[in-house]
C-alpha cells in the first residue's frame, strides 16, 4: 500500500515520479497524466497489468520502459484474467510464507476503451464475479487509437472516427456510448467510479479508495486524445473540463451500492462548447448537436433521480 | 546486441530506462516559466503528461522581495512542448516560445 491515506489537495501528492519520461505518447496525451497520478497513489508496491493499447505500445518500446514498478503485458483481451492470476498467486505465496503476508501489493489493470468495452469485457466480468482484489483502470479515449482511430463501444454518438465517417450516409457513429461503468456496477463489486483528468484530486481520491477495498474496483477515466479527437494538444485538460461542465461526462462513485456524484455542476453549459473545440465533431449539423444535447438532458434527469437531489443543474449558457 | 544476450521473454530489466530517449527534440514550442510571476500553485506540475516539470527546493526572491521556498523548472531534455502547462497556468506565468533551429 502506498504511504498516502488521504489526499485533500495537490500538495499531498508525492513528488516521486514512478512513470519515467522518454515515453512515446503523443505530445499532450493526457494518458500520461492519468498514469503519473495512478502511480503516485499506488506507490512502489504495485504490479501493473497493461492490455494492448496506446499506453502499452508507447511506454515500453523495447528495449526501453517508462515503468518504475513491475509491469506486464500479455494480450489485448485478457488483462483482467492475467491480473486475476497474479492476485491468486500472491495470495498462495503469502499463505505458504514465500512472501510477507502483511505486505499489501496493489494489482492494477490499465486498459483502454477498446480493451474494456469490447474485447476484454468477458475477462473483466469473470474477474469481477470471482471477486479478485484488483483495481481495474479504464482510460477512455473513446476509440481504438493505437491502430488509427477506429470506433469502439465507447465512441459517443455522431463522433467521427476512421470507421464512422461523417458524410451523406453515415453521420459519424450512429449509436450512443455504452454505459460501461454501470455494467460493471451491476456486478455489485465494492467500488466503482468515473473520473476525469481535469479533476485530478477527485480522480486520485478514487484511485485511493479503489486500492483500499477488499475486492475488485473499477475506475473509469475520461482521457482526451488530441490525435484522435482532433484538437490542439494544449487543450487536453480544457476538453476534459468542458466534458464535466456540459455534463457530457459526470464524475460519480458507487461505494458498496451507495451512489454519489462527486463533482457537482450547479449550472451546465450547452454541449456545443464541448463539441466545437474538437475536430471529430466538426461536421455536425445544428440538429445533430441538439440531438446530443437532448441525450445529455435525459441523462442529467436520470442522474439527479439516482442522487435524490439536483446535483447537476439546469442548462445555463 | 544479438538475440543470445536478450533476457528470456522480452523482459526489460532496467526500470525506467526510457530516460535514455530524450523526447525534447519533438518540441516546436518551448514553455518558459516566468519565475517572477509564478505563484507556486503546482498546477502545471499536476497536469504535465510527461512529468517533466520539477519541483526544486531552490529558494527564489522576487524583485518585490517575496521569498519562495520552491521553484518549478522544466526539463527540456524531455518536454514535448504540448503547451498544457501554459494553457492551465492560472496566472499566465508560462509563455510558449517558438524553438528556432
Ligand atoms: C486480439 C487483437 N486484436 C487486435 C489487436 C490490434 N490492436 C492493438 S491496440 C488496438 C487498439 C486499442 O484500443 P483501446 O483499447 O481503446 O486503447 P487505445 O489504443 O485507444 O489507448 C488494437 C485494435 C491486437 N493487439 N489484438
Ligand atoms: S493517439 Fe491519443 S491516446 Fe494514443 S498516444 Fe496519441 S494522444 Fe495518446
Ligand atoms: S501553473 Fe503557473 S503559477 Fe502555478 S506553479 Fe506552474 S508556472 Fe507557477
Ligand atoms: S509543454 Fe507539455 S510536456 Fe512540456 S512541460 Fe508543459 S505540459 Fe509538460
Ligand atoms: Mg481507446
Amino acid at each position: 500500500m502506498s504511504s498516502i491515506y488521504r489526499i485533500r489537495g495537490v500538495r499531498d501528492l508525492p513528488r516521486e515520479e514512478l512513470f519515467a519520461p522518454g515515453h512515446g505518447l503523443c505530445a499532450g496525451c493526457t494518458a500520461g497524466t492519468v498514469i503519473r497520478h495512478l502511480l503516485k497513489i499506488s506507490g512502489r508496491n504495485t504490479i501493473v497489468v497493461n492490455a494492448t493499447n496506446c499506453v502499452e505500445v508507447s511506454t515500453t518500446m523495447y528495449p526501453y520502459t517508462s515503468w518504475r514498478v513491475p509491469w506486464i503485458h500479455v494480450a489485448f483481451e485478457n488483462a483482467a484474467a492475467v491480473a486475476s492470476g497474479i492476485e491468486t498467486a500472491l495470495r498462495v505465496m503469502a499463505r505458504k510464507g514465500l512472501i510477507d503476508p502483511n505486505k499489501r501489493i496493489n494489482i492494477v489493470v490499465l486498459a483502454g476503451d477498446g480493451g474494456t468495452y469490447d474485447i476484454g469485457l468477458q475477462a473483466l466480468s469473470g474477474m469481477l464475479e470471482r471477486g479478485h482484489r484488483v483495481m481495474y483502470v479504464l482510460y477512455d479515449n473513446e476509440a481504438y487509437m493505437n491502430t488509427g482511430i477506429q470506433r469502439s463501444g465507447s465512441t459517443p454518438l455522431h463522433a467521427w472516427t476512421t470507421t464512422t465517417p461523417v458524410g451523406k450516409v453515415l453521420r459519424g457513429k450512429m449509436q450512443p456510448k455504452k454505459p460501461i461503468a454501470e455494467i460493471v456496477a451491476a456486478h455489485r463489486i465494492p467500488y466503482v467510479a468515473t473520473a476525469n483528468i481535469a479533476y485530478p484530486i477527485d480522480m486520485d481520491q478514487k484511485f485511493l479508495k479503489g486500492l483500499q477495498v477488499e475486492g475488485p474496483s473499477f475506475i473509469h477515466v475520461l482521457q482526451p486524445c488530441p490525435t484522435g479527437w482532433r484538437f490542439d494538444p494544449r487543450y487536453g485538460i480544457e476538453v476534459g473540463r468542458l466534458a464535466v461542465e456540459t455534463a457530457m461526462w459526470i464524475n460519480w462513485e458507487i461505494t458498496m451500492g451507495d451512489f454519489k456524484v462527486t463533482v457537482r455542476v450547479p449550472k451546465r453549459k450547452h454541449v456545443k462548447h464541448y463539441l466545437r473545440i474538437q475536430g471529430r465533431f466538426r461536421d455536425l449539423s445544428e440538429e445533430e448537436i441538439e440531438e446530443i444535447q437532448e441525450l445529455i438532458n435525459k441523462e442529467v434527469e436520470r442522474i439527479n433521480r439516482m442522487a435524490g437531489e439536483e446535483v447537476i443543474g439546469p442548462l445555463a449558457e | 546486441m544479438s538475440w543470445r544476450e536478450l533476457p528470456i521473454g522480452g523482459i526489460i530489466l532496467e526500470a525506467g530506462n526510457s530516460v535514455k530517449r530524450k523526447t525534447g527534440d519533438w518540441r516546436v514550442l518551448r514553455p518558459v516559466i516566468d519565475q517572477e510571476r509564478c505563484v507556486r500553485c503546482y498546477i502545471c506540475w499536476m497536469y504535465c503528461p510527461d512529468g517533466v516539470i520539477e519541483i526544486r527546493d531552490t529558494p527564489y526572491r522576487t524583485k518585490a522581495g517575496r521569498i519562495w521556498n520552491i521553484t518549478f523548472e522544466i526539463d527540456y531534455d524531455y518536454c514535448k512542448g504540448c503547451g498544457i502547462c501554459a494553457q492551465e497556468c492560472p496566472v499566465k506565468a508560462i509563455e510558449l516560445v517558438e524553438e528556432v533551429k
